[in-house]
């Protein structure tokens, strides 16, 4: 299943971009760089707006009519970057499945389940509709999972400190949305038993590089070693398609303290630098959903051309 | 409330978690409560430290349920009304929700004070509750006054009906404070009132709410022996007498509160805030004021100066709830020593 085996697919996935915003325009410019897909289209409602002119400029076919030009091609994509709202996406997931179009949803709608691609894309590779969850999630959840596969993870924290520049108004407008979104995944992907997050705005001139801090409750004598080592290697793993990605100090255990109901204690702390395509480099909560996002779909597209080479 | 000249919200239940490890007791509550209700204290508030939603070992774990300490609290309020704290970002709606079911009547929701605009939704939730509203500008002290009344504009227009200037950090200095209170009644006086809460770093806690009524300020939070994040809050019954002195009226029994603080407070408290290196350093560099027990605690942990990681964590412009930023300081610190902390660590295991 991996997805740089010899005998690389003759033919790139096809694919559609739906937003010409910030993520829209920087999902682009990862996406022109794959071998696996081929951003065909980009969406777009604004004929004046800038995403849509550098994607031409770029070699992309464009629209400002929004997603009826998309569902009315001749040749639809195979697969759908949703990068608008929670509100567009709700409207247009069912139209986007009825066009046979796969969709990797980077909006907080959450119509189809969560994936991390480290994680527990495996299990979703034949959705019709993915969703990548928050930028906080992309960033920490990889570790919860990892802390995970060496002992029981009775609860587990996130904290998420990004630069204020580099939160949308869409983040600003509905920020309970990304807290309790989190915290779900943290259970659900990460295999927490319970899940909270906590999302802090840090004005700071310069901008401060996204920040995040995973802390899980694990038994007393769970085999440190063993966890530290996992952490490590789910930090390659995720390297992989976030270059950025790193632990900025080795990961701390405590042991149990008052208040803790017998837990003892791992934190885990992690810078997460943006690749600077289209966002600046600090805006690395950006960054990591849009390389995820990339990472998806590509290994939805190295699917898709198995089954197609049969 | 037409009756008194400015209203004080006693926030030992809130600021005062801090410093009890976010330990309080359902009966150390509901003394509490009786004790100021008795005293005149027109609001008090109730919360973990870091607002609803704030038991993480970010901040520590409430030994009690917090609902359950509103509600108790609320059940033993006679005359004050019970407010909550909600930083956007940490607790949601639905805490905000369900505090408002146990009791609670006053939404105070805090940002850090360029940040106003995450807590929109929740002032418009918090009216469609029937709720009070309250704004809370954080680090108030690390904006200029214009900068601040823009974002309590922000507020306001959000449906807030106060909004705070918040010295986190203990920082203000007399005009400073009083500059940024003129600035938002300048900016929201006709619309609503402007508050201001004071902590003790520098020891002005008490002398800036004094000047901050003087600029205009209609609500005061002080701190019943000033049990509170840092050094301390304004004390509420310091607070009670001085303005009884300059003749401001408060609604509040001057030796009522006394006996609330010797006979209540004073009886439970796990550390009484004092002004020392730590907190100093805090009002110094500007650092959130709830950072100091975390940093007593990493520096512990890690063998690292307190102070240390404070000026680190200010030179880094941490803001408050990074809490989780002091342990990474102290292992940077306790490597740079020398002594690799965390392999060892993992050894002992």
């Amino acid at each position: 299943m991996a997805v740089c085996t010899p005998g690389a697919p003759m033919s790139k996935a096809t694919a559609a971009i739906v937003g010409s915003g910030n993520i829209g325009s920087d999902l682009l410019k990862k996406l022109l760089r794959s071998e696996l897909v081929e951003p065909r289209y980009m969406v777009g409602i604004d004929p004046g707006s800038d995403g849509l002119r550098r994607a031409r400029e770029a070699g992309v076919e464009t629209t400002a009519e929004g997603v009826d030009w998309l569902l009315g091609l001749a040749d639809p994509p195979q697969l759908v970057f949703e990068a608008t709202s929670a509100g567009a996406h709700q409207a247009n997931a069912p139209r986007y499945e009825q066009a046979g179009m796969q969709v990797v949803d980077l909006t907080p709608a959450a119509v189809g389940p969560f994936v991390v691609p480290v994680v527990n894309l495996e299990e979703h590779r034949d959705a019709p509709n993915v969703n990548m969850v928050t930028c906080g999630g992309q960033a920490t959840i990889p570790i919860v999972a990892a802390v995970r596969r060496v002992a029981p993870v009775r609860y587990a924290e996130i904290v998420a400190s990004i630069a204020s520049r580099s939160a949308g108004p869409g983040t600003r407008a509905n920020i309970d949305e990304f807290t309790e979104t989190t915290s779900r995944a943290i259970e659900s992907v990460g295999g927490a038993e319970r899940g909270k997050a906590i999302v802090i705005l840090n004005p700071a001139e310069p901008p401060l590089i996204m920040r995040d801090t995973v802390f899980c409750a694990i038994p007393p004598d769970a085999d440190r070693e063993r966890v530290t080592e996992s952490i490590h290697r789910t930090v390659r793993e995720v390297q992989a398609y976030v270059p950025g990605y790193r632990l900025t100090a080795e990961p701390q255990f405590d042991d149990p303290r008052e208040g803790w109901d017998g837990s003892a204690r791992v934190a885990v702390f992690l810078e997460v630098e943006g690749n600077g395509d289209y966002l600046p480099r600090y805006a690395g909560n950006l960054d990591i959903m849009t390389a995820a996002a990339a990472r998806v779909g590509e290994l939805l597209a190295a699917g898709r051309l198995e089954v197609a080479r049969g | 409330m037409s009756d008194l000249d400015v209203r004080i919200t006693d926030t030992t239940l809130r600021d005062g978690s801090h410093a009890m490890s976010h330990r309080f007791t359902e009966e150390q509550v509901r003394a509490t409560v009786r004790a100021l209700d008795d005293a005149g204290v027109p609001v008090v508030e109730v919360s973990h430290g870091d607002g609803l939603g704030g038991s993480s070992f970010n901040w520590g774990f409430s030994l009690v349920d917090e609902r359950r300490l509103i509600a108790a609290a609320a059940e033993e309020a006679r005359h004050a009304r019970i407010a909550v704290l909600l930083l956007p970002g940490v607790g949601t709606l639905d805490d905000l929700r369900a505090a408002a079911d146990s009791g609670a009547l006053i939404a105070r929701l805090a940002t850090h004070c360029t940040e106003a605009d995450i807590a929109i939704q929740h002032f418009g939730i918090a009216r469609d509750l029937g709720l009070e509203t309250v704004g809370f500008l954080m680090l108030s002290h690390s904006v200029p006054p214009d900068a601040l009344a823009a974002q309590a504009r922000i507020m306001v227009d959000a449906g807030a009906q106060c909004v705070y200037v918040v010295d986190s950090a203990g920082a203000l200095i007399l005009g400073e404070a009083a500059d940024r209170v003129a600035a938002l009644v300048a900016e929201v006086g006709g619309e609503a009132q402007v508050g201001y809460h004071g902590h003790q770093n520098l020891s002005l806690g008490v002398a800036n709410s004094v000047l901050a009524y003087e600029a205009g300020a209609r609500q005061v939070d002080g701190s019943t022996r000033g049990l509170g994040a840092g050094a301390g809050n304004a004390p509420t019954e310091v607070l009670a007498t001085v303005l009884e002195r300059l003749g401001v009226r408060t609604g509040i029994s001057v030796p009522l509160m006394l006996d609330a603080a010797e006979d209540v407070v004073a009886g439970y408290l796990r550390r009484h805030p004092v002004i020392d290196r730590g907190s100093i350093a805090m009002g110094y560099a500007g650092v959130y004021s709830s950072f100091l027990l975390h940093a007593d605690v990493a520096a512990e942990r890690y063998r690292v100066s307190a102070y240390d990681i404070l000026m680190e964590a200010g030179r880094r412009s941490a803001v408050g709830g990074q809490e989780d930023m002091l342990i990474e300081i102290a292992a940077a610190l306790a490597a740079e020593r020398g002594d690799d902390a965390a392999p060892v660590e993992a050894g002992r295991a």
